[in-house]
């Protein structure tokens, strides 16, 4: 009895259609974002998330016009990112219906923004967004075996936090870090493991749970999954309070309901 | 044709709220305002507000609209919503700003210490997603909505009504905490009907059609 565990499907969106890449490359079409956001909807999605990853700033209003769209049918809670660099990115989206708006490489570039965005709007509608990969003993990232579960290999494991869809290193450390944005005023962290992503080999669970425990705001795992027993990990050994998925919802093999029927019998609190 | 006047103070995003509205009450005018005139002749009233408190307070008394949103509560049909809810009370400790007093009452911070659950887990603030309201008395917005509907929720404030006789629903996050009240025209809630999906459709459609 009591808040719910959330299931976030997620929409990478391009020149106005969905795609979900594999690693950030080999984008695959995957349809039109208001007939899918229409579709998780009806499958009892908690949230959705939409990630802008169109390169030209010019191309970047498409964006709002699909948010418009969006949040006009759809009644649950939407949250945007990509590209947002400026106090002004984040005003224009929530303008356009998003509730929640997601920073990533500007908050590193710039964390004033998020303080910034967080002071004008709220704590409750500023998402930091944080890539991370796993450091080996030597200090540089590196992959790690998507099979393995990372954290049980010797001494503490730490994680880098990487910008521009993770190709480029900040030396940050992503625990230290997300701390950071919460007390700048970060109201969530949206947290992918760069090495799972795409992979399908579940979340990097040492990775969310050393963040979800480090910070009192909620955080979501994200980055691997390939299948519901990944999403129950995630909340149960990764202490995420929301889970976030692209492509096992995208391509038909799992719908949402699915994913909490299976949580719900798994003793996750979940809302059906 | 019914109007329904949404208080516009320049705190966040409105959208939601008026398409909602415009959804459930498609005979309705729906208006995003931020003129007292526009306030005082609309039929009904919503009363959202989203950011930090003193924020809100300050951009509503900016927009000389206090006294349209008082002329309201105390007349027509008013759903508050969020810290719109939390306005409506004497004092919240954010900013240790002063509300409205149209009610008695506090907003405080959900305190540190109390933020776990039964399994003693650490609780996140902001509350943040879907929690069961449990409706604490019948009230014509909650006809047609099952007890312990989930609710979309946001905040790190919650109210401590003075008098018990206005809570008209609770929730239960490291413990029991109101988030409606509910006294002759007005009903006011702390979690966003406008994004909980068909239960919270159902309450703006009652709000729509309301005769207190």
């Amino acid at each position: 009895m009591g808040l719910a565990k959330r299931v976030i499907p997620c929409l990478d969106v391009t020149h106005g259609r969905v795609v979900k890449g594999v690693n950030f490359v080999g984008l695959r079409d995957a349809g039109d974002p208001v007939e899918i956001a229409h579709r998780y909807d009806d499958q009892g999605a908690d949230e959705l998330t939409f990630l802008d990853i169109t390169a030209s700033s010019d191309e970047r209003d498409m964006i709002l016009h699909i948010i418009e769209a969006v949040a006009a049918q759809v009644f649950i809670p939407l949250t945007v990112g990509g590209g947002v660099r400026k106090v002004e990115d984040v005003r224009r989206l929530l303008n356009a219906g998003a509730d929640k708006v997601s920073i990533n490489t500007s908050a590193v570039q710039n964390p004033q923004l998020v303080a910034d965005a967080s002071g004008r709007y709220g704590a409750q509608c500023i998402v930091v967004a944080i890539d991370a990969k796993r450091v080996d003993p030597q200090g540089s990232a590196k992959r790690v075996d998507p099979g393995a579960s990372s954290g049980d290999a010797g001494g503490e494991p730490h994680w880098e936090v990487f910008t521009h869809g993770g190709r480029k290193p900040t030396g940050l450390d992503a625990v230290q870090w997300a701390r950071k944005m919460q007390s700048l005023g970060a109201g969530e962290i949206l947290l992918t493991s760069m090495d799972r992503d795409g992979t399908k080999s579940g979340f990097d669970l040492a990775l969310t749970r050393a963040v979800a425990d480090a910070v009192d705001v909620p955080v979501i795992a994200s980055g691997g999954v390939g299948n519901l027993e990944h999403l129950v990990a995630g909340i149960l050994e990764g202490r995420a309070d929301a889970v976030l998925a692209a492509s096992i919802f995208h391509y038909g093999e799992y719908s949402v309901r699915q994913a909490k029927e299976l949580m719900a019998s798994r003793g996750i609190e979940v809302r059906l | 044709m019914t109007t329904i006047a949404v208080i516009d103070y320049g705190m966040g995003n409105l959208r939601s709220v008026s398409k909602a509205l415009e959804h459930v009450a498609p005979d309705a005018e729906v208006r995003v305002t931020s003129d007292p005139e526009i306030v005082r002749q609309a039929e009904r009233v919503v009363f959202p507000g989203q950011g930090a408190m003193p924020d809100c307070m300050r951009e509503m008394d900016a927009r000389g609209l206090r006294p349209a949103v008082l002329e309201a509560a105390r007349s027509k049909p008013f759903l508050g919503i969020c810290i719109g809810l939390q306005m409506l009370f004497e004092r919240s400790e954010e900013g240790d700003t002063a509300g409205l007093g149209v009610f008695p009452g506090q907003v405080k911070r959900f305190p540190p210490q109390a933020m776990k659950d039964a399994q003693g887990a650490k609780l996140k603030v902001p509350h943040m997603g879907w929690n069961e309201v449990m409706q604490a008395e019948p009230h014509p917005l909650w006809q047609g909505i099952a007890d312990a509907n989930r609710y979309y929720f946001v905040h790190s404030y919650y109210v401590e009504a003075g008098k018990p006789e206005l809570v008209a629903g609770y929730s239960i996050y490291g413990f029991p905490f109101t988030c409606a009240v509910a006294q002759d025209n007005i009903f006011a809630v702390q979690f966003h009907p406008e994004k909980s999906q068909t239960a919270g459709l159902a309450l703006l459609a009652n709000f729509a059609t309301w005769k207190p």
